[in-house]
């Protein structure tokens, strides 16, 4: 796309003045980063706090009295089994059994979903839910959706962002748990608040009304006393990558099983007894055999390893390939993720990484690499 | 961005300074400047020739890898070993402490094809405004 096809958020000037370095991102020109570095922010997030513009993903209500049995359908999550108010990350599937995207789904009640889905994967997930929707009401099923375009995303994430928050809104924070949901006052104006994020730390993601976007944000910082910085996608990718999470179109894609994914907690344990999703065949058998590849994390000398890294073992031969890869701003050590063969994937199995001809030595390694500090229940 | 008189520049961001028969190379400090904390530096052994618009060696940052193409053709005579315990060095002194090769230079007159410091300047700012 041209810089003029590029779509902008509501905060496109505020990064502007703010500094940001525009990159087009899924049809979007988005900040890559600001005046810090891609090193100074993912450092800042995980010791005060960091403002995320996500509002290029695409929030989706599902509504009506048929839209817990609609949804589980399409993904791997017991939807059912959802309290009020909570959600879970979840895999859209396709018929073999590939993810097609994944997404934060909230129950809000029994008769409205929240979703929220990449951008990068908007045509498409929309262009599938709808096909499966307009089938499902042929027989009589009720749902309906509303595409949030009249709202923007923000994500607020670290360890300052609860009491940061809280300064902005009645709703007392510390009830919120991680994966839970509120509609809710923030900064005058009516919220979707999820206690999410992808950055392994404490935080939310923030679904105002784009008119009051802009004035959120400035809240949000100001509250802080500059202590969470305005963060881009540079940084946002050092901090999922820490925390282990997949990025889609890299660490997942439409030939990837949840299984194979590591994703296998993700689907519920009634899911697992009846099924009933888009591919569940191939995954339930995956589950009852074990699947071919897996991923898991790496940690590795000389040059960080990056997407299609070729894996060997110690023997030289091609076990696998590396899907993401960086280096850890907080660990100042290389960190991958990538797929290799069943039996190969055990913490402390000694790889080789090749990168540009040359073998490097990586060790399998648990992840998140960085701890992840979720708001839970103690 | 920091551009010094009497080096030559590549357009893909690489300088030279020729004095006597050894020629120094490095990336600019507009490179370093795109490209954020460079984590890890790959150069090339002692004695291996590199050509002019060839890559002889990368620089990794935080977000990516960039490749580093030699301006010159040339013999690899030294290469800053003090790169690989302090690969920031690019970051803080992309034309003094953070240079990444010397070569010897087989066809000198390669350096008339590139950009002196001003040429240079205008580079890049045109492919600033361009993006």
């Amino acid at each position: 796309a041209t810089e003029s096809e590029l779509k902008k958020t509501v905060l496109y000037d505020f990064h502007v003045a703010h500094g940001g370095k525009m990159v087009p991102f899924a049809g979007w020109s988005m900040p890559i980063q600001y005046k810090d570095s891609i090193m100074d922010s993912t450092l800042n997030c995980r010791q005060n706090g960091s403002l995320f513009d996500v509002s290029h993903m695409c929030g989706l209500s599902l509504k009506g009295k048929d839209v817990v049995s609609f949804l589980e359908k399409l993904v791997i999550a017991d939807v059912a089994a959802l309290a009020h108010g909570t959600g879970t990350l979840t895999v859209f599937t396709n018929e073999k059994g590939g993810a097609i995207d994944d997404s934060v789904i909230t129950k809000v009640t029994d008769d409205h979903l929240y979703l929220v889905v990449n951008a990068g994967c908007r045509d498409k997930d929309l262009a599938h839910i709808e096909e499966h929707m307009k089938a499902f009401k042929a027989k009589g099923g009720d749902v309906s959706w509303h595409i949030h375009d009249e709202r923007s995303l923000l994500a607020l994430q670290g360890p300052l962002a609860a009491p940061v928050l809280q300064h902005l809104t009645k709703e007392d924070l510390s009830k919120l748990y991680f994966g839970e949901f509120r509609v809710l006052d923030i900064n005058g104006s009516q919220c979707f608040l999820t206690r999410t994020g992808y950055t392994g730390e404490d935080g939310f993601e923030i679904s105002v009304p784009s008119e009051h976007g802009v004035e959120l944000a400035k809240a949000l910082l100001e509250k802080s006393e500059g202590k969470i910085r305005l963060t881009g996608l540079g940084a946002r990718d050092s901090l999922r990558l820490e925390a282990g999470l997949c990025l889609y179109g890299n660490d997942l894609e439409q030939h990837i099983t949840p299984i194979e994914a590591g994703l296998t907690w993700a689907i519920g344990k009634r899911r697992r007894a009846e099924g009933g999703f888009l591919g569940a065949d191939v995954i339930l058998k995956q589950l009852a055999d074990g699947p071919s590849i897996r991923r898991v994390g790496f940690i590795s000398s000389g040059p960080p390893p990056r997407s299609h890294s070729e894996i060997q073992d110690e023997g030289g031969n091609n076990i696998g390939e590396v899907t993401s890869g960086g280096f850890s701003p907080c660990l100042k050590k290389n960190i991958a993720i990538g797929y290799v063969k069943s039996g190969l994937h055990k913490a402390g199995t000694k790889v080789k990484i090749i990168i540009r001809g040359k073998q490097n030595e990586g060790v399998v390694t648990k992840m998140p690499f960085v701890p992840t500090k979720y708001y839970k229940p103690s | 961005s920091n551009v010094l008189d009497g080096l030559k520049y590549a357009p893909s961001h690489e300088w030279v300074k020729h004095e006597g028969s050894v020629a120094t190379i490095g990336i600019t400090d507009h490179a370093q400047d795109h490209l954020g904390e460079v984590v890890f530096v790959e150069l090339p052994e002692p004695g291996v020739s590199v050509t002019k618009g060839k890559g002889f060696g990368a620089v990794e940052s935080v977000k990516a890898t960039s490749d580093v193409n030699s301006p010159i053709s040339g013999e690899v005579i030294e290469v800053n070993t003090g790169l690989t315990g302090k690969p920031g060095l690019i970051n803080s002194s992309p034309y003094e402490d953070g240079w990444m090769i010397k070569i010897k230079p087989t066809s000198p007159d390669e350096l008339e094809s590139l950009l002196g410091a001003k040429e240079y300047t205008k580079f890049c700012e045109e492919e600033d405004a361009a993006h």
